[in-house]
């Protein structure tokens, strides 16, 4: 468990201070996949930063595992950052040194194995990340995709039970993305590891983590489960990072919406209830028409879910809703019909 | 071909070339000894840098500025003190390689600092979320990537010493450029002076070569 107990970041920029990071409380539990979101200059990274001590905070504590961390002295950080893997943007690899060595570089610096031991070790890594036939090239000599193949296998050399995920696929194509985001999901489920990890694409959030935090300005705007955060967005920031996602215009769907007549509603369907034929029996029952304005089916990590916004017309209208409410789809009123009265 | 080169000795020539080399050699280990760890320290203490320390860097900065701008000639003649406190004579070679260090350290400890600010900032990063100590970092990440700049700025530094090594000639340190100037320039023996300038061009060509040959060994980018 990652705890911060209100912690704050501040710069001092000549004779100005500028904080980075609001006074903030957070929970990362063990073992989860915890997305923070947020634009560049939101603060994510410096909340990252704050859990391995690359930036000290200003004020406030932070526990790992009830270990309070800004208590400790310059030997005591060395050995914990070792429990910290971290991997990066661009990846930071050395380009001096083979992909071997770079996998083996935080054991040498670590100096607890022998040789013999480390290249054992270095090629189980390698194994993990699948590159167990590039260990003697060099990192200018590999894909991007492979880059970060082996900026992860470092990051998990020294066996760290948290691994901190800097825009870790924000310099990578779609496919190899999902490649490297399908690797970190599966390292989280074999090796329990907690991952922390920064993006400013939804669509990341959707697909691994578990819970996310939303950052605007130095502060969490918004946190939950993902499912929670992505389907029903309450604030500003998240909706924008959702309709992003979702590739909706905001102002194309007003324009939309103007032009249909009735009430239209946004239907939730989570899990079992996506694959359905609930719309058609719902309106065999009640005699409803209706016509579906937009939607979208999908999975968040592997649980399906559909999000459709659909305009109603008919004398029954509350049943057809009471219908949907009792078979679990959340519902959300988007615009009244002309007449109703509440 | 021996009316051409009528006044060439070329037993002195081998001498002086032998003292050219010994004088390049000599300065060139102690600069690079001594400019390294110079170049790491002002790259660490700069501003922004793991151990920024403004008092100190402004020091050393203003140290290796001040030893940069004096005309190496000056600083010759001004040495020539320490350099006969230090080797015991101010001639020969052993009296040339102490102003010699002086006048090529600070340059060099420049370009080493540069080459260092040139790794990316992101390595040093990476090394230190290891839990790397400053040490470690510096031997283990910053040297090593910073290797190929630091190739091609002792490379430019012992290309200095050559000319440096001939200007020592006017005090009596021998070497080519020694013979150069007393036989070519105040005897008016043109074919010993062609002879000193091919030879000296052959070298700097040479230091050239290896030079850029190492950098691009070492280059992985």
């Amino acid at each position: 468990m990652i705890e911060f107990f209100q912690v704050n970041k501040a710069y001092q920029l000549g004779k100005k201070s500028i904080t980075a990071l609001h006074t903030t409380d957070l929970q990362i539990p063990t073992g989860q996949i915890y997305g923070l979101i947020g634009h560049s200059g939101a603060g994510k990274s410096t909340l990252m930063r704050l859990i391995n001590r690359l930036e000290e905070p200003s004020a406030g504590r932070i526990e790992v595992d009830g270990l309070d961390i800004t208590q400790l002295d310059a030997s005591g950080l060395r050995s914990f950052r070792r429990k910290v893997g971290m991997i990066f943007q661009h990846f930071n690899l050395l380009t001096s040194r083979s992909v071997a060595d770079n996998v083996a570089l935080p054991l040498r610096l670590a100096g607890e194995l022998s040789k013999s031991e480390i290249n054992k070790k270095v090629s189980d890594l390698l194994a993990r990340v699948g590159l167990e036939n590039h260990a003697k090239k060099y990192p200018a000599q590999l894909s991007g995709g492979e880059k970060q193949r082996v900026g992860i296998a470092r990051a998990l050399a020294t066996d760290p039970s948290i691994l901190l995920c800097d825009e870790a696929t924000s310099a990578l194509d779609p496919q190899t993305t999902g490649q490297v985001l399908e690797l970190l999901a599966e390292i989280n489920r074999d090796l329990g590891l907690t991952l922390v990890l920064i993006t400013h694409e939804m669509d990341v959030v959707r697909r691994i983590c578990d819970q996310v935090a939303v950052m605007d300005g130095g502060v969490i705007v918004e946190q939950g489960q993902v499912a929670d955060v992505f389907l029903h967005p309450q604030h500003p920031t998240t909706k924008r990072f959702v309709y992003e996602a979702e590739q909706v215009n905001e102002d194309e769907q007003v324009q939309n919406l103007a032009e249909v007549e009735g009430r239209i509603l946004r239907l939730t369907f989570q899990g079992q209830a996506t694959y359905e034929p609930l719309l058609a029996r719902v309106a065999y029952q009640t005699a409803i028409e209706f016509s579906i304005i937009s939607g979208r089916i999908d999975r968040i990590q592997n649980a399906p879910y559909g999000q459709l916004t659909v305009a109603f017309k008919g004398e029954k209208l509350e049943e057809a809703m009471q219908m949907l409410a009792a078979a679990e789809v959340h519902l959300d009123v988007v615009r009244y019909e002309e007449g109703h009265h509440e | 071909m021996n009316n051409l080169l009528a006044n060439v000795d070329w037993y002195e020539i081998w001498l002086a070339s032998f003292e050219t080399l010994m004088m390049l050699g000599g300065s060139l280990l102690f600069t690079v000894v001594l400019g390294l760890p110079l170049g790491v320290l002002l790259f660490l203490t700069g501003p922004k840098q793991m151990f920024d320390q403004k008092a100190l860097y402004s020091v050393l900065s203003l140290i290796t500025n001040i030893l940069r701008s004096l005309p190496f000639i000056i600083l010759l003649i001004v040495m020539i003190p320490f350099t006969v406190m230090i080797t015991g004579t101010s001639l020969g070679v052993a009296g040339a390689i102490p102003p010699l260090v002086v006048g090529a350290t600070p340059f060099f400890a420049r370009l080493v600092e540069t080459a260092l600010r040139e790794v990316d900032r992101g390595i040093i990063e990476a090394t230190q979320a290891m839990g790397a100590t400053t040490k470690q970092i510096i031997i283990s990440a910053l040297l090593p990537e910073a290797r190929p700049g630091i190739l091609a700025a002792t490379t430019v530094t012992a290309i200095t010493l050559v000319s440096y090594t001939a200007m020592a000639g006017v005090v009596g340190a021998g070497g080519l450029g020694d013979l150069a100037i007393r036989f070519g320039y105040q005897r008016f023996q043109t074919d010993v002076m062609v002879v000193t300038v091919v030879l000296l061009l052959v070298l700097v060509q040479l230091l050239q070569m290896v030079g850029d040959r190492l950098v691009v060994h070492y280059s992985r980018k």
